[in-house]
């Protein structure tokens, strides 16, 4: 207890005016902690953070903590944080997304950044649903779920965040849920670590919204169905994919080394330099 | 002997757009591949590597704008180029940088317009847009090069005038003044003013990121200088935190619109050309403007007392000293290459007082002295 109490009077803001805006029992909190042992356990100085959100009820996260913070606009927070982290290397870039942030209205920009391997991490917030709006579908509401924008249930298949992650690239990818909250701070601070882009989806829940429209309980029984429903990447290999039906694989998908852009560029200036230009300009 | 480095050069307004930008201390292009503005981009990502700058080509004109906004905020002069599709892309970012005041330079080369329009040809049919693109009250400045000297120049003072008032500036001219080769003059270093952004050199407890300044443009730290502060899109408190209390936001969007009014004087750029006497004036920017000049020549060969306004700043709107022009003369003639955007302008600043006339075209040429002149004889 003692040691929570040093880490909320070292990374929150004592400016800034609380109570926070998220709803009482939402993940959103247990994911910021997580965030902020990561963080502490990697012994970056506060100075050398930036933490850059997009827009929503994850977006808000940033406002809270002690570094250098950027609420940007909906689905583009990656691309503010490509020009931070290009025109300052030595900045620790942390960006967080929702599912509607990261997936939908973003997706390209999500795309494109694990392609392009920058170094930086993404920590993605999906609790399958439009919170902050009032509950409408989002790119992970599974199908056949209801919506505000779903009264008569939802027919798009879900995005499956880490594995599009995967394909798309990303040197680290891993999956988590908030009633794993010690795995989301070993998973966070891999991917703080790692160079390259790294990948967290933190599966969430919203019992206000997307909970009560399906009749799914209360704030604890929906963190008691991540616990009951999560299986390791280990056990998920020896599991018939019907048996994975339905299931959330935690823990790491990917790990893996790829040249950083940041690094592959530091070799373009040295070829400018030496005017080796295919083009004359 | 020294060899001595060639200070003069034929190029593009697209090229020297480049220059000039250089010049002023960019170090970080983000951009997207657009007609006619693609040559910013290719030029870019040749010379910025030389110079330990970052050129980078992103998914789409909204990442490049989010791109330059993020390095402006890292501390670095940044900049995009682009036209009317992409510009239209870049609208809510754009926004943000208003918002948040973060400097950055954003260059739209105009083709013709609506959607996917005629890349290859000129138009001026993006002013409004400019002006009034993003959503919300907001300040711009709006800078319009009508020569390849004045696309340097103007590039320059877009990156000055960013940097001193914490805004986005928007630098637009018409695919003709993009493509055009001329001679241009490299000014040596230092010859030119070069203005970067004022930082805190108070103790980081003492930083307040949105306070109120004399000329209410508060010092700027980058991310990673110590300061560690918020910076929202939402309307915010003077450290940076989103408030929905009237009597903070009223304070902040007067202060974000005092800002640009109190630097009007040295914003507001334009040149007279035979004035003076002149019964009829025109008003015009970009190409039009140089076949508005070569108009007025060959006008008052013929005795007709005609002069010229070139704009060089669209917007703030440079009502004062369309005023003093329209106290003096009867008629004002203002072409452009749209249906009549600043025209608009000038009719609400003349209220009545001087026949305005408006010569438009958007069939995807640029007006010649010619269709000018015929304008002046039809109201003489």
């Amino acid at each position: 207890m003692q040691e929570v109490t040093k880490l909320i009077y070292k990374y929150l803001r004592h400016d800034k005016k609380f109570p926070h805006v998220w709803c009482p029992g939402c993940g959103t909190g247990i994911i910021l902690g997580a965030l902020i042992r990561a963080i502490d356990r990697t012994g970056y100085e506060k100075d050398d953070i930036v933490l850059v959100s997009g827009i929503g009820c994850s977006g808000r996260m940033p406002v809270y903590v002690d570094f250098n913070t950027l609420h940007t606009t909906h689905g583009r927070a990656l691309t503010f944080a490509t020009g931070i982290k290009l025109a300052n290397p030595n900045l620790t870039v942390i960006v967080i997304m929702g599912d509607g942030d990261a997936m939908a209205i973003g997706g390209n920009h999500f795309i494109h950044a694990a392609r392009r391997n920058i170094d930086l991490t993404a920590i993605i917030v999906n609790n399958s649903i439009y919170g902050m709006t009032g509950g409408q579908y989002s790119p992970t509401t599974p199908y056949g779920m209801s919506a505000t924008t779903a009264p008569y249930i939802h027919i798009e298949q879900e995005f499956k965040i880490s594995e599009l992650a995967v394909t798309a690239g990303a040197v680290f990818v891993g999956r988590g849920t908030v009633y794993h909250a010690k795995l989301l701070d070993g998973l966070m601070e891999r991917a703080i670590l790692k160079k390259g882009f790294g990948v967290v989806e933190v599966i969430s829940h919203c019992h206000v919204q997307y909970g009560k429209q399906n009749l799914l309980g209360s704030a604890v029984d929906m963190m008691k169905w991540q616990r009951d429903n999560a299986v390791t990447v280990q056990r998920a290999k020896r599991m018939k994919p019907e048996e994975l039906e339905g299931k959330i694989i935690t823990g790491v998908l990917v790990d893996k080394e790829l040249p950083i852009y940041q690094d592959e560029y530091d070799k373009v200036k040295e070829r400018a330099k030496e005017g080796l230009s295919s083009f004359a300009g | 002997m020294k060899k001595r480095q060639p200070r003069e050069f034929m190029m593009q307004g697209n090229e020297a757009v480049v220059e000039g930008a250089l010049y002023a201390g960019c170090l970080f292009f983000a951009g997207y591949p657009i007609t006619p503005a693609t040559e910013i981009s290719e030029i870019m990502s040749v010379k910025l590597p030389q110079v330990d700058g970052t050129f980078i080509q992103m998914e789409d004109e909204i990442a490049s704008m989010g791109a330059i906004i993020g390095a402006s905020l890292a501390g670095v002069k940044s900049m995009t180029a682009t036209s009317g599709p992409g510009f239209s892309l870049m609208q809510e970012n754009l926004g943000y940088a208003c918002m948040a005041e973060v400097p950055c330079v954003v260059v739209d080369v105009m083709r013709g317009g609506p959607s996917t329009g005629i890349p290859t040809y000129p138009s001026q049919g993006d002013v409004m847009q400019a002006r009034w693109g993003t959503h919300g009250d907001h300040p711009i400045i709006v800078l319009a090069p009508s020569t390849v000297r004045e696309c340097f120049d103007l590039t320059v003072k877009a990156f000055n005038f960013s940097e001193k008032y914490r805004t986005p500036v928007i630098v637009v001219f018409d695919e003709v003044v993009g493509h055009m080769r001329e001679k241009l003059t490299f000014p040596r270093p230092e010859e030119v003013e070069v203005i970067d952004r004022i930082r805190p050199t108070m103790p980081p407890e003492w930083y307040i990121p949105y306070e109120d300044t004399t000329q209410g443009v508060p010092p700027m730290a980058a991310f990673g200088d110590g300061y560690r502060f918020h910076v929202t899109g939402l309307t915010h408190d003077i450290r940076g935190f989103p408030t929905l209390r009237p009597d903070e936001i009223g304070p902040f969007m007067d202060r974000i619109h005092r800002k640009i009014t109190l630097g009007l004087p040295e914003i507001q750029m334009g040149e007279s050309f035979q004035l003076e006497d002149a019964d009829i004036a025109i008003i015009a920017y970009g190409t039009v403007a140089r076949s508005a000049q070569r108009a007025v020549i060959n006008a008052r060969e013929r005795g007709m007392k005609v002069g010229l306004l070139k704009l060089m700043t669209l917007w703030p709107f440079m009502r004062v000293a369309i005023e003093k022009v329209i106290e003096r003369t009867k008629v004002v003639i203002v072409p452009e290459i749209n249906m009549g955007q600043i025209s608009r302008e000038v009719k609400r600043v003349n209220e009545g007082k001087a026949k305005v006339s408006t010569i438009n075209r958007v069939d995807g040429l640029t007006i010649t002295p010619e269709q000018i002149l015929r304008g002046i004889r039809e109201v003489s």
